[in-house]
């Protein structure tokens, strides 16, 4: 049955991991995502559906946590932000290496460093080029609502699993701290142990039975030959992401002549911009990213085609996803960048005097 | 007698344990490490568990452990094994789960999580292979590198003044409320082997019986950190590293021992 | 004298030649080769077969497992 309820971001994204059949949580307190964890305990999902949910001594055991859960064929995730999220980049690139599914929640603050507790959009460059060591890749889905904070966690363990990869949900404190009405779905039963088997036995460490050989699992090969053919396999699971997984939402950019590229709460920010800018008669539309890798190029490069004159990329941050807008639009129209720092939100009136003197001139 | 006479099926006393693989071992010649996955192996296939038991494998010399041990393992990142083991045994209490780490792994890198695994009490078996030096990476010092001893960070030997005192890991976790069984043994003589064997048996027994945290120290050799003959180390072990680590059962069943000296 | 004769066979090619065996044994049985195998190992044989009493003493302490132990009771002539 289906059923709606008014909690914060953080809040709908625990409800939904218990909902839809997760096996475990591991995570460690930090603002503004300890809601998470805090809603988890005191929901108890043990007594729920059998969830386990611990609270780790740091959030490198949480990931290293998550990297066993995961390698035991097990549906599991864990949250953090910025700070926290830093220290689990070692255990997030061993997950990529494992070719282990996970989700990962980054409710991200400003920085660098201790930062502020305020929403910031500043680790888009470590959740979409790497972040850790190596050449990898995480999905990357970004909210700009509380239901997507709800919704993203069945969508995240989907593609986890069905590329065998570590999913990250890129929110902010904005999203993650704001109450909306949330739609859930009904509860979804944990898989069982021979569901499992017949999932992810083929290399899930289950426990060797005599009918088939150990399973491993690694992100060691001493041979450099052989780590090329591992690297060339991953390399060809990221492209197959972005031939199929790539998702955005459009927003009037059927006639517009200028469009603004925004994801997470800037996109909500950039909508609101974009009924003060049509209601002056600007035809400007809005670009929202829902993956962030695997980024739109396409459907950017089609506006290109199509004639749009310039791009703003909306970010609260100094800057990171207006390259990847660059790189789309490959110096065929203007780019720039709007954004606050270390914790500032823009107002709509901001990104519109943007759009007007950076874009519109 | 004829040596065909003896060599039969029917008179076999000792082989190479079913869980081990038939791969070549990758450890210098005469390293504990091979001796100690053996016994571990060999306690698993006694107690009829090689089913359900996993273990982690650490970074370090074993880091290839699980092209050894035929079981299921995960390859842990340097020094995390205990989360790793933490999160299997709470996923799958039904199965045994265990960590096989060095002394690098274990009591540096590693410190936090092997700390908060035993005091949380985790349902798993820690086999902590101390060898007072970082060998896979050649033979740099360890927490538990002994004052005065020279590595190739400690090319003068070890001071208190610049490096501390040897960390003893061991007598450490068995103050924690989670561990259950506490002990430390070595694997170079015959009747070493056969402790380190019974310890290490009643450690996954205990684990699967849901007991708290089972942590088996096994003082080992580094000849090629150490620089020695496999059989000068072993007398070096003997002299230097039993008389700063001494062998012996330091906590049974929950409760400290308090001569943790007898051998 | 024991009433019992063992015998061991080591696998040669995987022998490391540490010499623990040599150590082991309780009745010297064992002595490394002066030809060495693929790997460029000295490799553990009985000098002195029979005195070998199946005790195990070396097999356990191989750190590569490459010894397997019989035993038998002597056949009395
Ligand atoms: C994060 C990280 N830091 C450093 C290393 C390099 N490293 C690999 S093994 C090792 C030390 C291993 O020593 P120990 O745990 O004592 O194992 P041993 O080889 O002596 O059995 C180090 C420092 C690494 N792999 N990962
Ligand atoms: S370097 Fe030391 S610990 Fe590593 S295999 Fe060689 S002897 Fe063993
Ligand atoms: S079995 Fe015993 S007596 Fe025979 S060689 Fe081995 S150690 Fe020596
Ligand atoms: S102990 Fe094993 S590896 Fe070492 S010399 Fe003897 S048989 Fe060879
Ligand atoms: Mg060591």
């Amino acid at each position: 049955m289906a059923e709606v309820k008014l909690m914060k971001g953080n809040e709908a994204f625990a409800e939904a991991a218990i909902r839809v059949g997760s096996d475990a949580y591991f995570g460690y307190p930090i603002t503004p995502q300890s809601e998470v964890i805090e809603y988890l305990m005191t929901e108890q999902p043990h007594m729920r559906t059998g969830m386990v949910v611990l609270q780790a001594e740091s959030e490198v055991a949480a990931i290293n946590m998550v990297y066993g859960a995961a390698g035991a064929g097990k549906k599991v995730l864990t949250s953090s932000s910025s700070p926290g999220i830093s220290l689990k980049l070692e255990g997030i690139s061993y997950m990529a290496g494992a070719e282990l599914p996970a989700v990962i929640l980054n409710v991200v603050r400003g920085g660098p460093g201790l930062g502020t507790i305020q929403p910031s959009q500043a680790d888009y460059f470590q959740a979409v080029k790497g972040g850790g060591h190596g050449d990898y890749k995480m999905l990357v889905l970004a909210p700009s609502s509380v239901q997507e904070m709800a919704d993203f966690v069945e969508d995240a363990f989907d593609v986890a699993f069905r590329y065998r990869n570590p999913v990250m949900i890129l929110s902010d404190g904005v999203i993650g701290q704001m109450m909306e009405k949330v739609v859930f779905k009904p509860q979804q039963d944990r898989w069982t142990e021979e569901e499992i088997i017949k999932m992810n036995g083929s290399w899930a460490t289950t426990g060797k039975t005599a009918d088939r050989e150990r399973n491993i699992i690694t992100s060691l090969n001493m041979r450099s030959d052989a780590m090329e053919i591992h690297n060339h396999k991953l390399q060809a699971k990221y492209k197959l992401m972005e031939e199929n997984e790539v998702r955005f939402e459009e927003f009037m950019c059927d006639d517009a002549e200028y469009i603004m590229v925004a994801y997470g709460s800037s996109a909500r920010i950039a909508q609101k911009t974009l009924d003060i800018a049509r209601s002056k008669g600007i035809k400007v539309g809005l670009l929202r990213p829902i993956t962030l890798f695997p980024y739109p190029t396409k459907k950017i490069q089609e506006y290109v085609n199509n004639g749009v004159k310039g791009f703003l990329s909306v970010e609260m941050s100094a800057g990171q996803m207006v390259e990847d807008v660059r790189l789309a639009v490959n110096g065929k129209a203007e780019v720039e960048h709007y954004g606050r720092n270390g914790g500032i939100v823009p107002s709509p009136t901001e990104v519109l005097n943007a759009l007007e003197t950076q874009i519109i001139k | 007698m004829d040596l065909k006479d003896i060599i039969k099926p029917e008179n076999l006393v000792y082989t190479k344990t079913k869980n081990m693989t038939d791969k070549e071992l990758s450890y210098c010649p005469g390293c504990g490490h091979g001796t100690a996955h053996m016994i571990t192996m060999e306690a698993v296939e006694e107690l009829g568990i090689t089913e359900k038991t996993i273990g982690v494998a650490p970074v370090g010399c074993s880091v290839l452990a699980y092209e050894f041990m035929n079981v299921d393992m995960q390859q842990a990142a340097h020094g995390r094994a205990p989360a790793v083991a933490t999160a299997l045994s709470r996923v799958m209490p039904e199965k045994v789960i265990f960590t096989y780490q060095g002394d690098g792994d274990l009591a540096a890198i590693g410190t936090a999580e092997t700390i908060h695994a035993c005091n949380r009490g985790e349902n798993i078996v820690i086999i902590f292979v101390n060898n007072g030096i970082y060998g896979m990476t050649g033979g740099q010092m360890a927490p538990t590198t002994l004052m005065g001893m020279k590595s190739s960070t400690s090319p003068y030997g070890r001071t208190a003044e610049q490096n501390g005192n040897p960390l003893k890991m061991t007598e450490l976790v068995a103050q924690l409320e989670g561990t259950y069984n506490v002990s430390r043994h070595s694997v170079h003589t015959f009747k070493n082997v056969k402790k380190a064997k019974k310890a290490i048996k009643k450690a996954f027994q205990d684990a699967m019986d849901k007991k708290g945290t089972q942590f088996v120290e096994i003082v080992s050799n580094c000849n090629s950190g150490w620089k020695m003959s496999p059989v000068k180390s072993n007398e070096w072990m003997e002299e230097h590293m039993f008389a700063y680590y001494p062998l012996g059962q330091i906590k049974k069943d929950g409760v400290l021992v308090n001569n943790s000296n007898q051998n | 004298m024991s009433k019992v004769i063992g015998a061991i066979v080591v696998d040669i090619d995987k022998c490391k030649g540490c010499e623990l065996c040599v150590v082991a044994c309780p009745t010297d049985v064992i002595d490394m080769t002066k030809e060495v195998n693929a790997k460029g190992y000295a490799y553990a044989y009985m000098i002195n077969p029979e005195a070998c009493t199946g005790c195990s003493h070396c097999a356990t302490v191989c750190p590569d497992g490459v010894i397997t132990v019989y035993r038998t009771k002597k056949a009395t002539a």
